[in-house]
């Protein structure tokens, strides 16, 4: 079938394509550049029997489709990022033709060269920190044996347990979320930008100790050893808590322009 | 002990530090779908197609998308209702309603078992039960 598509992976100043003819994109044809107003869309042509909106909404249901696509635009996006700086684009981003992709380069030129600036020289760190000692459950069967035996002060006893038991776990919980707030805080520092996403759910991550940071670091090419280091040393000083680190990546979480939440 | 691993996004693998990690956790799929769906630059193509609408992230894959404004456009909230997640839903479950309705209830059976009229055994008051 003829491509009638064109899937759009990052907007960049230039790039060399030769590098990415190894790379599969998402429908297995080769990435491809569209040039205008000094500015370069990476792209693909694609068959909109596959990725049209009528099939886009089928196929991004078919969670196989949806890993596939998803690393396959991953994978793209990193490699270009390998060569400089570059805006990526969400997922399923697709023009009828590359006129309509220069005619957006033109449009919104001030805005991929304002965002390109500011991710210049530098990538995303992700760090994520996992509650792994959680606080005690309640015991339930101190509870009842103390109860077992009604008399004076069995019942006083047990209210004062109780008591106990939640401001122990309130807590514990307390200091888990102000530990988050604090590395947080220490992994800013060298971070041009930061970006806290919301807490991945345990099915997702697979791992049963709540998340309770979820961050993105916007560091400076130079700055990943200090930043991994700095992260080692905050999960010394927090045993409590499980630190990972993801990155470098491309800079997802700043691909804002502005209208977006982005700096401006 | 702390542990260390040092791979790439790209390499499908992340570094862990942790007492009790035992090894890299592999930067999964979550990693990847949460930049590609969430993050990265909204511009509107040709071809129109909301992932908010996508059924399957609303269903089967809702925890991924995991930005707050887009969760709670799709009504995505766990988080907040999660008390491990939210020091406010914790703090309004253990210091609010909850405790003081459990508080009553225990305060109302140890007048009974210390008066000496009941032998009915304590009904477990743990965690489980309340909230409900």
């Amino acid at each position: 079938m003829e491509p009638n598509g064109t899937w759009v992976y990052a907007i960049t100043e230039r790039v060399d394509v030769t590098p990415l003819a190894q790379i599969g994109g998402v429908g297995g044809r080769p990435v491809r550049t569209v040039a205008a107003a000094g500015l370069t869309a990476v792209a693909e042509d694609v068959d909109l029997a596959e990725f049209g909106e009528e099939a886009l909404r089928r196929n991004l249901e078919d969670l196989d489709w949806l890993e596939t696509t998803a690393r396959a635009h991953h994978r793209v996006i990193d490699a270009v990022a390998q060569q400089g700086p570059l805006v990526p684009m969400r997922l399923a981003t697709v023009y009828s033709g590359d006129a309509r992709i220069a005619a957006m380069l033109t449009q919104r030129e001030a805005d991929f060269r304002s965002a390109l600036r500011r991710i210049s020289g530098r990538m995303e760190w992700g760090v994520k920190a996992y509650a792994d000692r959680q606080p005690e459950a309640s015991d339930d069967s101190a509870v009842t044996a103390g109860a077992s035996r009604p008399g004076g002060g069995a019942g006083a006893a047990y209210l004062q347990r109780r008591r106990n038991q939640l401001t122990a776990q309130k807590n514990a919980r307390r200091e888990t979320l102000a530990s988050a707030e604090m590395i947080h805080a220490e992994l800013a520092r060298y971070a041009a930008e930061t970006r806290v996403h919301t807490p991945q759910a345990p099915q997702l991550t697979g791992i049963k100790a709540p998340m309770i940071l979820n961050a993105a670091y916007l560091l400076d090419g130079t700055r990943g050893e200090d930043f991994a280091a700095a992260v080692a040393a905050l999960a010394d000083q927090h045993p409590g808590l499980r630190l990972e680190l993801t990155g470098p990546w491309p800079p997802y979480s700043f691909a804002g322009t502005g209208e977006e939440g982005g700096l401006t | 002990m702390t542990t260390a691993r040092v791979m790439q996004p790209g390499a499908e693998a992340a570094q862990a530090y942790g007492s009790s990690m035992g090894g890299g956790q592999v930067a999964n799929l979550g990693d990847i779908l949460e930049r590609v769906l969430d993050k990265g630059l909204v511009i509107a193509g040709d071809i129109q197609v909301n992932l908010l609408d996508i059924e399957l992230l609303t269903i089967k894959l809702r925890l991924v998308i995991a930005s707050l404004e887009t969760a709670r456009e799709v009504g995505i909230d766990w988080w907040e209702r999660d008390p491990w997640l939210s020091a406010k839903a914790f703090d309004r479950a253990a210091d609010g309603r909850d405790l003081e309705q459990e508080n009553v209830q225990l305060r109302e059976r140890v007048k009974e078992l210390e008066s000496g009229r009941s032998r009915r055994e304590i009904p477990r008051t743990g965690r489980k039960s309340r909230g409900t």
